[in-house]
């Protein structure tokens, strides 16, 4: 199907605006093609089917200035192998990346032609991704990325692997494209600390080979005006595990899109998000999980708190192939609105071509409850104290989510800060 | 302590009065009962007291040790000694049962100018409380209500209030739905709280719980109205006779 001029337009000026990456021999197969991709599919447009509530506007034009938050780092980098990007691009002298025999780490700019797994898997994930939903974004960052991370993980890795995020520039962008590949029976967490930048356009392609269990925490940042367009492509293996966690606490427009397919029988894919926002604040998950085997499970838990203003937008699919038997899935969004000013739209989807499969699915939107808040003031509890309470406990169930109990009330223990911090 | 004149109350969606000129006085040390029919008014009494959003006082007063009740938030009425021991505990899932109490003692030790007590002191402190009314220490790690039975959810009020110690405690139907064990203990964990300077107003329909917390004062509350007041032996009255002649006396 041809698509209309304008798009096509909008990809060529895309694609001239990050044209001329740095040169990688390696590479250039598959930038060529995932050039071509974003050619033949055109630009995002308000009127495509998967951005009719999110205008993609602010992720193609010129990069607006954005003041930073001063804002602590959530993980410690003494406990994991840690890489620093600034502004989005890779500094070797703040990074620590230890010597772990289960991985192998480098980077994109820094790869040769020797890692033969890192070419034979850059873009292959996020082209497997395009169908039948197109990614503009993810394949314009195929096309043109020159930083990243390439983790091979060849057994259990014994600290998790964190990429830590500074940002200097008010209007810097960035571009980061990162592929991880987990051998049978191995196993990886990788932290994603701070706001990359202004602007930023991330791919995460995640091969789980059979057996494999890959754990993802990423907490995106405080910053007001920051623009951001995340993608993850996962394959999961038999018997492979699968989670993934998101943070997000303001920001001017946060897209997160996951496509994750599980090939394998009895894989098991967890995505959550929590996100809370407050004014010019639009926040997507655009979720995309198909079960192509049996006895898989899939679970999307996403949660956002919106006030004054606040945009909150879930699209969020679950296909279940023929013959993708025992299928568990089950799918919650919900808005908690704490004024009438905000909104939340709530796209749930089903598609299931299997006839013996348990899929649930829910979407709720609603204010705080005033019988609770009743409850918890009656016994002295301020009425902000008691809000803020029922915040915390409306996100759980994604927080919940979290593997490791040490770093979900580390979680829960910064987000009750932030939220009393945030009335003053 | 409380005392309260002539309160009228309406709703505030729909023109209904539900309070029609009620007067009370609880001294300090005493414990009175308020009985009636359904629809009387007995809840909405409490709610008003504690602040519950909803309702429109349109005539009178209540004040606690002279604080005029009607004029401060529901926080600031826990804070001043009042401790409203609800009909239907409300769950809240996701907020565990100890940071709750944890939190409100703590609320209203700083709004009283007291010292915060350090987490271990607290923790003591809840689990001496909790032994004595048989919660076990899972029902404190679970979120607050959530999946507790009905006689678990009126035993976690009780432990509410012995961990808060309210002046003035208002037990709103602490005893329907419970059995006769659970009521016991309910009621033991009232009576070990009764002290000379605690009162308590207990509503009620039943006299049963009487026989457990005996108390000195019973009100008869009907249409809005404390129709008729005396001693333990008028709940005895209503036991055997029902309402029925009372109302019949007053009209």
């Amino acid at each position: 199907m041809a698509v209309a001029a304008h798009k096509t337009e909008g990809a060529a000026t895309l694609l001239a605006r990050y044209a001329a990456p740095k040169p990688l021999n390696w590479l250039k197969g598959a930038r060529d093609s995932a050039a071509d991709r974003l050619s033949a599919m055109g630009a995002p447009h308000g009127r495509d089917e998967y951005w009719r509530y999110t205008p993609p506007a602010p992720l193609l034009g010129d990069v607006a200035d954005v003041a930073a938050v001063q804002d602590a780092p959530l993980f410690d980098a003494d406990d994991a192998y840690t890489l620093v990007f600034v502004d989005g691009v890779f500094d070797a002298a703040q990074s620590k990346l230890g010597a772990d025999p289960a991985l192998s780490i480098q980077t994109l700019n820094a790869a040769n032609a020797d890692i033969h797994w890192a070419a034979e898997s850059y873009g292959v994930l996020e082209n497997a991704g395009q169908n039948p939903v197109p990614r503009p974004l993810a394949a314009l960052n195929t096309a043109t990325a020159e930083q990243g991370v390439l983790i091979r993980v060849s057994g259990k890795a014994a600290k998790p692997v964190l990429l830590r995020h500074i940002r200097k520039a008010a209007n810097a962008e960035a571009m980061l494209h990162h592929v991880i590949k987990l051998d049978a029976g191995a196993s990886l967490t990788l932290l994603e600390d701070g706001v990359i930048a202004a602007r930023s356009n991330v791919v995460l392609e995640v091969d789980v080979a059979d057996g494999a269990a890959f754990d993802h925490m990423r907490n995106q940042g405080r910053d007001h005006g920051r623009v951001l367009a995340s993608h993850i492509f996962a394959k999961l293996g038999a018997q492979s595990q699968f989670k993934s966690f998101t943070l997000s606490l303001n920001g001017a427009l946060s897209r997160n899109e996951a496509v994750i397919t599980m090939t394998g029988d009895s894989a098991s894919a967890h995505i959550a998000g929590a996100a809370v926002g407050d004014g010019a604040f639009l926040h997507d998950d655009t979720i995309f999980i198909t079960h192509d085997a049996e006895h898989c499970e899939s679970r999307q838990v996403f949660k956002k708190v919106l006030r004054n203003g606040a945009n909150g937008v879930f699209q969020g699919k679950i296909l279940v192939k023929p013959g993708a038997q025992k299928t568990d899935g089950y799918q919650i969004s919900q808005g908690l609105l704490l004024d009438d000013d905000s909104n939340f739209l709530a796209k749930p989807e089903l598609e299931i071509y299997a006839d013996d499969v348990v899929c649930s699915h829910g979407s709720t939107c609603g204010s705080v409850d005033e019988t609770a808040l009743f409850y918890l003031t009656s016994r002295g509890v301020s009425k902000a104290d008691a809000q803020d309470l029922l915040v915390l406990a409306f996100l759980d169930e994604a927080i919940a989510e979290i593997r490791n109990d040490d770093l979900a009330d580390l979680l829960r223990e910064r987000l009750g800060g932030w939220l009393a911090r945030r009335r003053k | 302590m409380l005392n309260i004149k002539n309160l009228h109350v309406k709703l505030e969606e729909e023109d209904k009065a539900i309070l029609k000129g009620v007067n009370l006085e609880v001294k300090a040390g005493e414990v009175h009962a308020i009985m009636g029919p359904n629809g009387s008014g007995k809840s909405t009494l409490s709610y008003v007291l504690s602040g519950k959003p909803g309702y429109v006082v349109t005539d009178g007063t209540a004040t606690l040790e002279d604080k005029n009740l009607l004029a401060l938030e529901p926080e600031e009425r826990a804070a001043a000694g009042l401790f409203l021991a609800f009909q239907y505990p409300v769950e809240i899932p996701g907020v565990g049962n100890m940071t709750f109490l944890r939190t409100a003692a703590n609320a209203q030790r700083k709004a009283r100018g007291e010292a915060e007590l350090s987490a271990a002191a607290f923790l003591k402190l809840v689990r001496v409380k909790a032994g004595e009314l048989k919660i076990d220490a899972e029902m404190l790690k679970r979120p607050v209500n959530v999946g507790f039975s009905g006689g678990e959810k009126k035993r976690n009020e009780i432990l509410q209030m012995a961990v808060l110690e309210p002046k003035m405690c208002i037990l709103d139907e602490t005893d329907s739905g419970l059995d006769v064990d659970a009521m016991k203990l309910v009621a033991d964990g009232v009576n070990a709280l009764r002290s000379e300077g605690r009162a308590f107003l207990v509503i009620t329909h039943y006299q049963r719980l009487l026989d457990h917390i005996k108390p000195d004062v019973v009100h008869i509350m009907a249409d809005g109205k404390i129709i008729k007041t005396g001693g333990p032996e008028l709940a005895l009255e209503v036991e055997n006779n029902g309402y029925a002649d009372l109302l019949a006396e007053v009209a």
